[in-house]
């Protein structure tokens, strides 16, 4: 086990590699002077100099890329252009209510999906799977921007029962917090939920037609016990992969909900970015956000042992 | 011994669709997206009004005989301005459904035959697949100029791992097959066994594959004009009228949610038809529905 276990770790590097040489070729690949794109527009001659010198631009590719990775090692993920502060302070700032939105969220998702997508399963052909899976297409259809404005027109413009938009840390207490994140973490789990019941059922009936099923439904085991011990503890690895995967998904719409509930996360960073090409702070949350899911990964692999006791290292 | 048993079975019938049996949110599904695309094609002859012309003289107007769906904030007709925009989604969509297939196919062959190339490629797309589809499209986006072709490439960057990965494991699994291994016997030349041999083993996943990434590439579009970060705010975008009509959200919300209408209906049709392509090109779930 320990040994799978470094053996993903050392995996994992590559993949974090490639990930660095991307960022770093489509800044210097781009058309145009990166160090034009790093200063912005309102840089003065002295300053463009000054980023040229310390990117390196005037020595070979490979050793620049060398450079600039050993800067990341040491944690300089340079300073943001917005702010002039450096950019792992700036994401330190914002991380809170996305890492509260987020997992959030995942508890809806996982609340909500799983039984759906078990129950959708188990029935078939009928309506009830009729229905889950109409509603989960309709979730994965419906952008999220457009779930968020349904949500805020209903609940907290026509209900009046939610505040409309903003973000209450946990430590100022439960209920405000509450009360700002359930629309928020709603609409970004819409997708996510849609996503993994889908994935839930798809894995389900794959299972549900194994023979170990019918030979414990044949010896007379109860059929709950059959669809949650035999069956969904089968179906769990494309679940987790899905859910691991679906981060990715999960970003986009944290972009999208941050948007749209004015929730001060990493999110409204990244478009803020965006808007004023602050390319240090682009390039620090693409790393950032792909070291997550790198990790986030890891951890599904390695549960993997917990959930299939057939798999092995 | 009975009697002999007779040996000669029908011919069995192969059909791709069985059509007669076409479920009915499917062919809901095709209506909602040809008249979508006939929207799209015949534009001009569809809308009414210049979709771009600005009138500030009918600013924010109700809808009405004149204006279908009313006006937006710089006077403009939301219907014509809705009925364009259908033209950049299914340009992107398909767009990058295409581009996506033309590179991913040939590389997922490759990598699913070649071992050696494959650990790289793989490698390679593994790190592409760990960035955040939607921020590696921002970034793309927003080191260029916004014009239709960057949001396509940037949109479909992030969706070759997936073309190549499919194939890549439908030809790892076909590969051995032993009519495969009888052709490589044969002195079959490679480029043979991947195109005649492996190719077409793929290309009922792939057509699966292709609704999902033309889906996924109108809402990432959508969701790139929502941020700013799209295709510049003078060409009429579902998501740059949503973009805009944001503002005006409390005021006039149909200004958000007809281009948002729009935009479902769209993606959801192509959502269905791909599910219902799905289960007819996939004889698992053929026998299961029957079951």
């Amino acid at each position: 086990m320990l040994g799978y276990f470094l053996r993903r770790v050392l995996a994992a590097i590559p993949v974090m590699l490639v990930v660095a040489l991307f960022v770093f070729l489509l800044l210097r690949l781009s058309p145009g002077d990166p160090a034009a794109i790093i200063a912005g527009d309102m840089a003065s001659p002295e300053q463009l100099a000054a980023i040229r010198e310390s990117l390196g631009l005037n020595q070979p590719l490979y050793r620049q890329f060398f450079v600039w990775i050993w800067q990341l090692l040491q944690g300089d993920f340079s300073t943001s252009l917005m702010a002039h502060t450096p950019v792992l302070n700036m994401i330190g700032q914002r991380l809170e209510p996305t890492l509260s939105l987020a997992l959030v969220s995942i508890v809806f998702t996982i609340l909500i999906s799983v039984p759906l997508g078990v129950l959708a399963a188990w029935k078939h052909g009928s309506w009830i799977d009729n229905l889950v899976m109409s509603t989960s297409v309709l979730g994965f259809s419906i952008p999220v921007f457009v779930i968020g404005y349904v949500l805020i027109t209903v609940f907290a413009l026509e209900l009046k029962w939610l505040p409309v938009q903003g973000f209450r840390s946990i430590s100022d207490g439960l209920g405000p917090f509450a009360q700002r994140i359930v629309l928020p973490a709603l609409t970004l789990s819409s997708v996510y939920v849609a996503l993994v019941a889908r994935m839930t059922r798809a894995s389900m009936l794959e299972v549900l037609g194994e023979d170990y099923i019918r030979t414990a439904r044949a010896k007379g085991l109860a059929e709950g016990h059959v669809l949650f011990r035999h069956a969904l503890r089968n179906a769990m690895i494309p679940i987790l992969t899905v859910i691991g995967t679906g981060f990715a998904l999960m970003i986009s719409g944290v972009v999208v909900t941050e948007s749209v509930f004015n929730i001060p996360g990493l999110g409204r960073l990244i478009v803020d970015a965006v808007l004023a090409r602050d390319y240090p702070v682009i390039q620090g949350m693409i790393l950032l956000t792909s070291g997550v899911y790198v990790v986030i990964n890891l951890l599904i692999d390695l549960s993997y042992a917990i959930s299939d006791p057939r798999i092995r290292y | 011994m009975s009697k002999p048993v007779s040996l000669s079975l029908p011919a069995p019938r192969r059909r791709l669709i069985s059509l007669p049996r076409l479920p009915l949110t499917s062919a809901i599904a095709l209506v909602v997206l040809v008249l979508i695309i006939g929207m799209a094609i015949f534009a001009p002859w569809v809308a009414n009004h210049d979709p771009v012309a600005l009138a500030p003289a009918f600013r924010l107007k109700p809808a009405s005989a004149e204006f279908w769906l009313g006006t937006d904030a710089y006077g403009r007709d939301l219907f014509s301005r809705i009925v364009y925009g259908a033209r950049i989604s299914l340009t992107v969509g398909v767009g990058v459904t295409v581009m996506s297939i033309l590179i991913g196919l040939p590389l997922g062959l490759m990598a699913g035959y070649f071992q050696g190339l494959d650990a790289l490629l793989m490698r390679v797309m593994d790190g592409l697949m760990a960035i955040p589809g939607i921020l590696l499209a921002i970034a793309i986006v927003s080191l260029s100029s916004a014009g239709i072709w960057t949001v396509m490439i940037a949109i479909m960057v992030p969706e070759i791992p997936q073309v190549v990965r499919l194939v890549r494991a439908r030809v790892l699994s076909t590969r051995e097959e032993p009519y495969v291994e009888a052709a490589v016997l044969m002195g079959t030349s490679t480029l043979k066994i991947l195109t005649r041999h492996l190719m077409p083993n793929t290309l009922a996943p792939l057509i699966v594959q292709g609704t999902y990434i033309c889906a996924s590439a109108i809402l990432t579009e959508a969701i790139l004009s929502f941020l700013g970060a799209g295709i510049g705010t003078e060409i009429p975008t579902w998501g740059n009228i949503i973009s805009e009509g944001r503002v005006y959200f409390q005021l006039k919300p149909s200004l958000v949610l007809w281009a948002g209408l729009a935009l479902s209906l769209c993606i959801l049709s192509i959502n269905l038809l791909g599910d219902a392509a799905r289960d007819a090109l996939d004889p698992r779930m053929k026998k299961r529905g029957a079951a």
